[in-house]
């Protein structure tokens, strides 16, 4: 290990495809594994004398992005054109907002549990720089064997809402979480669906290391990373790689590299060597884009043609921070459960359904959720939806043991058992197996009884001491 | 009450029918096929458009004013199902899947699309000299009225004698419409590429305001320049063409959103209350006497007609053309891009790597003229270049266009200028500067009102010396096509600018054709 402490510095850049109908600027559909070329208008084949038509649910998207992230709204942001040659850009240009993007100036809120524990969670904050509207790119496939790159623009032009975060994160384990926070605002909003098993949000980061004190060292650009998993150690493994090289007297190179997932490290990518000079360019086929706030909105506009931040602002959802805070304040839970209740699709759901069912009380309910039901899904890679036991299911188990009918032990073994999904009520479990609690004085006592005579001996010992 | 056109009433009252017409076309064609002045004839789907036409004055049910008249399309407008070449390799045998908004209203009024005319490859040029196709010849080389004042080189009776360049680089749709084999033509304007040719082939050239009419369709050029550009016989033609035109087009998001209405041109009488602003900047270098002795005419005529004529200054003139090469070949450069083999067009034989495909496609589909805008484009673009060319040009730009505000506040209607700084030259003459020099000449005098996104328009004003067309220029407000065009005609109607006498012309002479040979259809 070294005699001077290293700071690590991560930047994450963050693409989130706009959840909507029709691309970006054209009208072709949107849409996941579609057969190849199968969803590319005109304009997105690059057909000469085509021309953009800006969405304007992209831009109301990037719009609700912008204010959740606490973002300064720009009401008139401009398009630029961003050029380089590839196979999977058929313009030969990609349109971004380089110049004055839609949004800028935001700020995050995520939570991390210290040390790993969940009792000890921290709120940190990253500071988003900005939200620049941008069209996607196909996807190019290279088949070496063949010598030959295919070639799929179903994906080109569709919108993406790319955010920006500063450098304030220092490591795997911030980034995650800081994703995860976004990912969940966005599939809050609507804005983006951010699967990103869909490739529907993908992170690149920047990472470099310094000593305290120093300036910021050299950086590197990890891209394309599109699991949470391998985002915690493809960051990890880079600041570790540089800190090793430094340290072994060599130096880092400012390049862009990819995470190769079998060998869990990163590699510096063939394509991107050399810095490239996109010559960005007004994009000359788009005017300014003007959004209004009820007191700039003309009298006589059409509601129809304008974007209004105050509109939207107005129909926001609740965020995750507020819908924890408030599944906190109504439950009577720890905000450590108001995390993992929100981090489980369907799953908040699914616990103020069995609490709206049962007398039990949310702060024991929350128990049965998250260490039973839960461990269980996750054991057997189920989501909440695809639960055998249902939430009136539980709760009826839960009732019972509410009303004493069956002891905690006995519960879990009826749970064991309602798994199978055979189609039993709980009830009829515990008849089956004669879980009931015993109240009958007589009968505990016949029952001890019974016990005491068969162990002798044991007894014997006991009372000598 | 629509609008009254010769050829018009002509079909509406039946003397004569679409498909004559149409087929007196094509034949015109066929026999002025040295000038040419097109790529594509599309004779099938013309002649089916016209009897679909027949049909409809039959029933008593024409579309408009435009319905069965012929007209001709620029090749850099998409034609569904006819071949878009912009005169490039690159586009060669390139089959467009949609039409144009622009060839679309002309076909939803009935028009018939004769075909599409020779350009100078993707536009750039200013002599329609320098397409694959080969040059465009300017049809005056064979009129009487140039043949009686040439003195020829040597005694030649074929069309091989020296012939003049139409101008460019709409110079095939120039040419189209001042050989009469068409009615109007759709040409594109970015420097003057449409109102040059008008100027060397004696047809009226109208420029209109950026944003009033959709470019959706047109292979750009200068996205922030371009506009589609009307040629035809007379200022009424004109105007009827831009009234079918004009208009918001949501698949172009740089068109106004106003409503547009076509306007009848009022036959103006009085000019007292005009005021024609001349400016000096425009006695430019190189300005031929005799065009100068023609604008100061023409200025003395407006004065005469009791019109006020003043002197101006656009100060910033001198500066607009570098100013506007910085800002062509930047976009030029991004425009091209796209030119990548991939999806449409001709692709390389290269198979080693993508970018080795890329090379050899767009050296094999381009020719210098493009290449070397393209080179220069991306030199201005680079970010250490961006400050210093392309932010600044656009500042100059700026200058420019408040150039003409200043004029125009100060109760200043229109400003006459000339339209080039002599008539056309002959071919060998022409080819013996390259075509960026020759751009930088030619485009002088037209291209700052794409700087300023103002409408213009040449109007024929009389014959040179040689016996060839000489046109000159007005400019007007933004939007104020109206004004600009009923000025435009009231000159027109003073100068009577002779007809073509084109041999070929004259042994087609019988009923239909006196339509054809006659100024305009309106």
């Amino acid at each position: 290990s070294s005699l001077a402490p290293w700071v690590p510095v991560v930047g994450l850049e963050i693409h989130a495809q706009i959840n909507s109908n029709s691309k970006l600027f054209s009208a072709s559909q949107v849409q996941f594994a579609a057969p190849p070329n199968s969803l590319v208008s005109f304009f997105d084949a690059s057909l000469p004398g085509t021309l953009p038509v800006l969405n304007r649910r992209c831009v109301e998207a990037a719009v609700m992005t912008g204010l959740a992230l606490n973002c300064s709204i720009n009401k008139k942001s401009l398009f630029d054109r961003k050029h380089y040659f590839y196979a999977d850009l058929p313009a030969g240009y990609q349109i971004t907002q380089q110049r004055v993007p839609i949004a800028v100036n935001g700020s995050l809120s995520y939570s991390l549990c210290r040390d790993n524990k969940m009792s000890q969670m921290v709120t940190k904050t990253v500071r988003i720089k900005q939200i620049q509207l941008e069209q996607d790119s196909g996807k190019s496939l290279h088949d070496d064997t063949r010598s030959q790159t295919l070639v799929d623009l179903n994906r080109a032009g569709v919108g993406l809402m790319e955010v920006v975060m500063e450098p304030d994160l220092c490591c795997g384990e911030e980034a995650a979480a800081a994703v995860r926070e976004l990912q969940l605002i966005l599939q809050t909003l609507g804005s983006s669906q951010a699967v990103m098993a869909e490739g529907q949000l993908r992170v690149d980061a920047n990472v470099s290391v310094h000593h305290p004190g120093e300036a910021y060292g050299v950086r590197t650009e990890v891209k394309n990373i599109n699991s949470m998993r391998f985002l915690a150690r493809a960051v990890d493994y880079e600041i570790q790689r540089q800190i090793e090289e430094l340290e072994n007297g060599g130096t880092i190179l400012n390049e862009t590299r990819a995470f190769d997932s079998k060998l869990g490290c990163t590699v510096p990518m063939r394509d991107k060597e050399g810095k490239q000079d996109y010559r960005f360019m007004p994009e000359p086929n788009l005017p300014p884009l003007i959004l209004y706030d009820a007191k700039s909105l003309p009298a006589n506009m059409n509601h129809q043609q304008v974007v209004n931040i105050d509109w939207i602002r107005e129909r926001l959802p609740d965020l995750p921070s507020v819908k924890r805070a408030k599944l906190v304040e109504q439950y009577g839970i720890l905000p450590e459960h108001s995390f993992t209740l929100l981090n489980e699709d369907g799953l908040t759901d699914f616990f103020e359904k069995v609490v709206n069912q049962t007398q039990m009380k949310p702060k024991k309910v929350i128990g049965w959720i998250l260490k039973d039901l839960l461990s269980y899904l996750k054991q057997h890679s189920l989501t909440v939806q695809e639960s055998p036991i249902s939430s009136s299911l539980l709760a009826d188990l839960l009732n019972l043991l509410e009303t004493k009918v069956i002891s905690s032990t006995a519960a879990k073994q009826v749970l064991a058992e309602l798994w199978k999904g055979d189609g039993k009520s709980p009830l009829e479990i515990v008849k089956e197996k004669k879980l009931e609690l015993i109240e009958d004085q007589k009968e505990l006592e016949e029952i001890c009884q019974a016990v005491i005579d068969g162990q002798e001996n044991e007894v014997i010992m006991m009372v000598l001491g | 009450g629509g609008l009254r056109l010769q050829v018009s009433a002509a079909l509406r009252e039946g003397r004569v029918a679409p498909t004559e017409l149409c087929q007196s076309c094509l034949a015109l064609i066929k026999s002025t096929k040295f000038l040419n002045a097109y790529i594509t004839v599309a004779e099938e789907s013309a002649l089916k458009q016209a009897e679909e036409s027949d049909q409809r004055y039959r029933r008593g049910q024409p579309l408009g004013a435009l319905d069965g008249v012929p007209i001709a399309v620029k090749d850099n407008f998409n034609t569904a199902g006819i071949e878009t070449t912009c005169a490039s390799n690159m586009l060669k045998g390139y089959i467009s899947p949609y039409n144009a908004t622009v060839v679309q209203k002309l076909l939803d009024q009935g028009a018939v699309l004769l075909g599409k005319t020779n350009l100078d490859e993707f536009a750039m040029g200013s002599g329609s000299t320098d397409g694959v196709f080969g040059p465009v010849r300017n049809p005056w080389s064979y009129s009487r009225q140039y043949k009686e004042k040439s003195v020829p080189k040597s005694s030649c009776e074929d069309k091989e004698c020296e012939w003049v360049i139409p101008g460019g680089s709409s110079g095939g749709s120039a040419a189209a419409v001042s050989s009469c084999t068409c009615f109007a033509a759709l040409g594109s304007d970015t420097g003057g590429s449409t109102r040059n040719p008008a100027a060397h082939c004696g047809v009226v050239g109208l420029k209109p305001t950026y944003g009033l009419i959709s470019r959706h369709g047109l292979v750009p050029l200068v996205n922030s320049m371009d506009v589609p550009g009307i040629l035809t016989r007379s200022v009424d033609d004109a105007a009827l063409v831009l009234g079918s035109l004009a208009g918001h087009d949501p698949k172009d998001s740089t068109t106004i959103q106003d409503n547009f209405k076509p306007f009848e041109l009022p036959n103006l009488t009085d000019v007292s209350k005009l005021s024609i602003g001349i400016p000096k900047e425009y006695h430019a270098p190189g300005l031929s006497s005799e065009i100068l002795a023609l604008w100061s005419k023409a200025a003395d005529l407006f004065k005469d007609a009791g019109a006020k004529v003043i002197e101006v200054s656009l100060p910033h003139t001198r500066y607009s053309i570098v100013c506007y090469h910085v800002l062509c070949t930047a976009e030029v450069a991004s425009n091209m891009a796209r030119f990548d083999g991939l999806e449409y067009g001709h692709r390389g034989a290269m198979k080693q790597s993508t970018e080795s495909l890329y090379a050899a496609t767009r050296r094999e589909g381009f020719n210098d003229v493009v290449r070397g805008r393209i080179l220069a484009g991306n030199y201005f673009l680079l970010k250490q270049n961006y400050e210093n060319y392309f932010v600044k040009a656009q500042k100059v730009r700026r200058l420019i266009a408040n150039d003409f505000l200043k004029v125009f506040r100060s109760g200043v209607d229109l400003l006459l200028t000339p339209t080039t700084l002599s008539d056309a030259v002959p071919y060998p003459e022409f080819i013996k500067e390259d075509n960026r020099t020759r751009s930088t000449q030619d485009d002088i005098l037209t291209q700052a009102a794409n700087m300023a996104g103002l409408p213009a328009i040449n109007v024929p004003t009389a014959l040179s010396e040689r016996g060839l067309p000489v046109g000159l220029q007005f400019i007007g407000r933004s939007f104020q096509e109206k004004q600009l065009l009923t000025v435009a005609k009231w000159f027109e109607k003073q100068v009577k600018f002779p007809m073509i006498q084109l041999e070929e012309v004259k042994r087609h002479d019988h009923g239909v054709f006196q339509h054809q040979k006659s100024a305009s259809f309106s």
